[in-house]
């Protein structure tokens, strides 16, 4: 069976379509898309089959793209994605999801809206922004922003949000009520060691298998949770930076994923050294393993972006960064040895990898 | 009917839509209700909640800078232009939480 392994790129001046095989070494760029758009996040809306994109343009404002030919045509709409005549004013989408028959859309200044007719129309998610600690909510350098949305794959009445800088977040009923999910997660820039929202989460995502196991890249640590948020164990040790943004997880092994340390928050947040790596663990972050065969090891001063990381789903998995001066390096061997994909794009903002079978 | 001359950069994200368009006196505002029925969409992309024109475009009407109430007579010419402060930037300026 043939394979068609898409790359969905978004940048500071739009979006752009990578194509390969299965065989994933060599590249076709199609683009730009959204001309002179910021994208955020793209991604596949499992149910049409239908590539999104959120973002923003600096003339228009924000909306919800969408493409359902993989590129050749797209749409969009903003219609009801506001807080209202007296609310803030929503700046750009950040992340955009489709799951159980709906679309969700993550916004700055941070908030959740859903769209039950195939994005046509938006609708606020109230109880997260009713959530009485919002008055208390923080920017990051990024904004104030809900830069990730996790659906429950079975239960379409759970669903983890995470925003910068007040942390994840998680709703069982719907998205009427929400909770905090915090314990354990530092946030040293705060004199409260155990404050219950306002840590600085840079990349949640939802480890492959049944258990609610998560994991996060955070301003002050990586970690793991295996109890869908409730109680987080750091699992920092063996990297060497806790700081970084972008994390991704193998597709069926829920004990693999992979991180990009940067130098530190107060440094210039770049690859620690000048030199280009990426990082894997394959126990559950007991242990970390450099990876850089491949990748520039002298004065390479990359900084990835917390979107800008993705696995694709065949075997050996794919992975894929792209870098804030406009290159996407590619792994078809899960992280063993990487070559560049594409070169001289815009400044990437985010990456995902999309498999078509058939 | 006045005339509205839309830019190319709004135009190439709104099927179907013309560059320049036929609409009855009024006001801008009006004038981007009736627009709204001619090209289901475009409010969205020209107002922000308030509603309020967008930060970065700009409106003139006969050639004097124009507001959402700006008056808009028979024979009027309505421009709407980005605004240069616009094209650098890669998302508008950021509100209040």
């Amino acid at each position: 069976m043939s394979q068609r392994c898409l790359l969905l790129v978004g940048t500071k001046k739009g979006a752009f379509i990578l194509e390969s095989d299965g065989a994933r070494d060599r590249w076709e760029v199609r683009g730009p898309f959204i001309e002179s758009w910021g994208i955020h996040d793209l991604s596949v809306d499992p149910g049409s089959g239908a590539i999104l994109a959120g973002g923003a343009s600096a003339w228009y404002g924000p909306a919800v793209w969408q493409s359902p030919d993989l590129g050749a045509t797209w749409s969009h709409s903003s219609e009801g994605l506001t807080y209202g005549d007296d609310g803030p004013k929503v700046a750009t989408v950040w992340n955009v999801i489709g799951a159980h028959g709906a679309l969700f859309a993550g916004v700055e200044p941070a908030g959740l809206f859903r769209s039950d007719d195939a994005g046509a129309t938006w609708n606020h998610v109230a109880g997260l922004r009713a959530h009485p600690s919002r008055p208390e909510w923080q920017p990051g350098n990024g904004g104030l922003i809900c830069h990730t949305i996790i659906a429950h794959p079975t239960d379409a009445d759970r669903m983890w949000v995470a925003m910068s800088a007040v942390g994840t977040f998680e709703t069982r009923d719907g998205g009427v009520t929400w909770e905090p999910r915090n314990k354990g997660v530092r946030a040293d820039f705060q004199p409260d060691p155990d404050l219950v929202f306002g840590q600085c989460v840079h990349k949640l995502i939802r480890a492959a298998g049944e258990d609610d196991v998560l994991l996060q890249q955070n301003h002050c640590g990586v970690y793991r949770s295996a109890d869908g948020g409730l109680i987080w164990d750091e699992i920092t040790t063996g990297l060497p930076s806790e700081f970084g943004f972008p994390m991704v997880g193998h597709p069926r092994d829920g004990s693999t994923a992979w991180v990009i340390p940067l130098d530190g928050a107060d440094k210039l947040r770049m690859m620690p050294g000048a030199r280009a790596a990426v990082w894997r663990t394959s126990d559950a972050g007991g242990s970390w393993s450099r990876l850089d065969r491949g990748l520039p090891k002298d004065d390479a001063y990359l900084a990835v972006l917390r979107e800008a990381m993705a696995v694709d789903k065949l075997d050996p998995v794919g992975v894929y960064f792209g870098t804030s001066s406009g290159r996407i390096y590619g792994s078809a061997d899960e992280g063993a040895s990487w070559s560049v994909v594409a070169d001289n794009l815009p400044q990437i903002w985010s990456v995902e990898a999309h498999v078509i079978e058939g | 009917m006045a005339t509205v001359v839309l830019p190319r950069s709004l135009v190439a994200i709104l099927p179907g839509a013309g560059r320049r368009l036929a609409v009855s006196e009024g006001s801008v505002a009006s004038v981007i209700d009736e627009l709204e029925t001619l090209v289901p969409g475009v409010r969205n992309r020209l107002c922000d909640a308030g509603p309020t024109l967008r930060q970065h475009l700009n409106v003139f009407v006969d050639g004097q800078r124009a507001g959402l109430e700006t008056r808009v007579e028979a024979a009027s010419t309505i421009y709407i232009i980005p605004a240069v402060s616009g094209g650098s930037r890669s998302r508008p300026a950021r509100s209040p939480p």
